[in-house]
């Protein structure tokens, strides 16, 4: 109960800083699970996405996160475990690891995901080459959506490496859910969700 | 009458009372419109003319708190409506990693300390402290970011987005710093002839655009715009300008001619702002005020009439 009060104060604060608005273009919010994927340029991109969500599919969406960053100091453990109610992923994998297995868990039991496929906070424009881990979960779920997400100015308002917040507006616009398609090789899988997700990059 | 038969206070009260009971009729004739014309439909331009008049009636009943708490209220809702111009335009203008510092600077130094000085009244350094002092210093700061690409532009525009959101706006305010023989202590009533003058020149142009409205100015830019509107609103709103000289220090033609001039520039400033909207392909600067779109759509005129018209009243008033 603390946890969901200290989880609604935090999207408050980054809706009230950022003046987060969601533009739904290619979907509209649903339930079920799904994988959200997004640009990742700061460390607050996913509390974003999360706090632009209706309360019902926050109560059900879980943000992959890096565990070597969140799992260093008690206060970042604490948030990340107890109140995002993060997915960690080691993003070095070791003998042993099973990052895809830990992502499919909360994938079967009916909870969505938010994940940033880039693998790192890109500092430039545009985004960086995916990584094949959204693929292996599309084999292993060929049903589940795959949703862009674009969040514009987060990144230059918390960019890595900054302390202070730039007071910009930031927009996060959801576009239009991609399928693995039968026998899509996963080259082109990948170059089409980096396609539905650079569509809805601002035109510059 | 003189003006000096009645205090400040008063005299900002009856304006205020003479703005609630326009707003009234406003709210009136907004009501009327949707029960008679839509008749069961709904009708867009409605929808929106009331969704402006309630967002009239809380931005003026926060000018009023403003003005009723006196002089630094006004200074820090400025401050404040600069910020949030700011926020809005730097959101869609195309900066880089390397410009972080340059914007820190803008949003945490220029903005306060231009206000600040404002304050305690000194115009030697506020009148230069952006056009000169920002505008050598932030460069300086972005090309520590150590990045070339499209530096000059990102340059220039984050200088622009300075000028007009903080530099020009902040004008508003700076005319409590001056000092008019047989005017003291009723600067605010400077504040108000401008205001008033210029976002009725906006709603009457606004009014005749979509009563008389047909030939389209330049749709290229604006599509809303009209030369009926310009005329009718710039005209009508110079009449208001003219009727408000009782609480200014000019004569009524002086007022009149200083309405013209500011509302002539006021349209422009709508004008140039949209060019930059059309060019990034936005219709608004924001969702901020229901209705009208961002800060920036609300103040655009003023930004551009405020600096003129500090100006003439310093040069042949002070």
């Amino acid at each position: 109960m603390f946890e969901k009060t200290l989880a609604s104060i935090f999207c408050a604060i980054i809706r009230i800083l950022t003046g987060a608005r969601a533009v739904w273009r290619g979907t509209q919010p649903e339930t079920r699970a799904q994988i959200y994927y997004a640009n990742h340029r700061s460390h607050g991109d996913f509390i974003l996405i999360w706090a632009i969500l209706p309360p019902a599919l926050r109560a059900v969406t879980r943000p992959v996160a890096g565990a070597d960053y969140w799992l260093a100091g008690w206060l970042r453990r604490y948030l990340i475990e107890r109140v995002f109610r993060g997915v960690l992923i080691d993003r070095h994998v070791k003998r042993g690891d099973d990052p895809i297995g830990a992502m499919l868990g909360p994938l079967e039991a009916g909870e969505s995901l938010i994940v940033f496929p880039e693998g790192t906070r890109n500092q430039g424009d545009g985004i960086l080459p995916f990584k094949p881990g959204i693929h292996h979960l599309a084999e292993k779920r060929p049903d589940t959506e795959f949703i862009p997400v674009w969040i514009e100015n987060l990144g230059r308002a918390m960019p890595k490496g900054g302390i202070l917040v730039v007071p910009l507006l930031c927009t996060v616009t959801i576009g239009t859910p991609v399928t693995l398609e039968p026998g899509e090789r996963r080259a082109d899988f990948l170059s089409r969700c980096q396609d539905a997700l650079l569509v809805l990059e601002p035109s510059e | 009458m003189s003006t000096l038969e009645y205090s400040s206070s008063h005299t900002l009260l009856l304006v205020f009372a003479g703005i609630t009971g326009c707003l009234f009729v406003a709210s009136l004739v907004g009501l009327i419109l949707r029960m008679c014309l839509t008749g069961g439909r709904t009708n867009s331009v409605i929808i929106n003319l009331n969704a402006r008049i309630n967002a009239w009636w809380v931005m003026v009943l926060i000018l009023a708190l403003a003005f009723w708490a006196g002089n630094t209220a006004v200074i820090v809702l400025f401050a404040f409506i600069s910020l949030q111009a700011l926020r809005e335009y730097i959101s869609v203008t195309y900066t880089r990693r390397g410009d972080y510092r340059a914007l820190l600077w803008c949003f945490f130094f220029f903005l306060p300390l231009q206000y600040w000085l404002i304050g305690i009244g000194w115009y030697g350094l506020f009148s230069i402290l952006i056009p000169v002092y920002a505008f050598l210093l932030l460069p300086i700061s972005s090309t520590l970011g150590a990045d070339t690409t499209r530096f000059l532009e990102r340059a220039a525009k984050v200088q622009w987005g300075l000028m007009i959101c903080v530099y020009c706006l902040s004008h508003v305010p700076a005319l409590l710093v001056l000092d008019i023989a047989g005017f003291t202590g009723r600067n605010l009533q400077l504040i108000v002839f401008l205001l008033l003058t210029v976002q009725s020149s906006d709603v009457f142009q606004y009014v005749w655009g979509k009563l008389l409205g047909s030939r389209k100015l330049a749709p290229e830019i604006s599509p809303s715009k009209t030369l009926e509107g310009l005329i009718g609103g710039v005209l009508t709103s110079t009449a208001v300008g003219a009727a408000l000289w009782w609480i200014t220090p000019f004569t009524w033609w002086q007022a009149a001619l200083i309405a013209l001039t500011i509302n002539v520039l006021g349209f422009f400033g709508g004008f140039v702002l949209s060019a930059i909207k059309r060019d990034r392909g936005i219709k608004d600067w924001g969702q901020m005020i229901e209705g009208h779109g961002g800060m920036l759509d609300r103040v655009d005129s003023v930004s551009f009439s405020a600096p003129i018209f500090f100006h003439i009243v310093r040069y042949w008033w002070t």
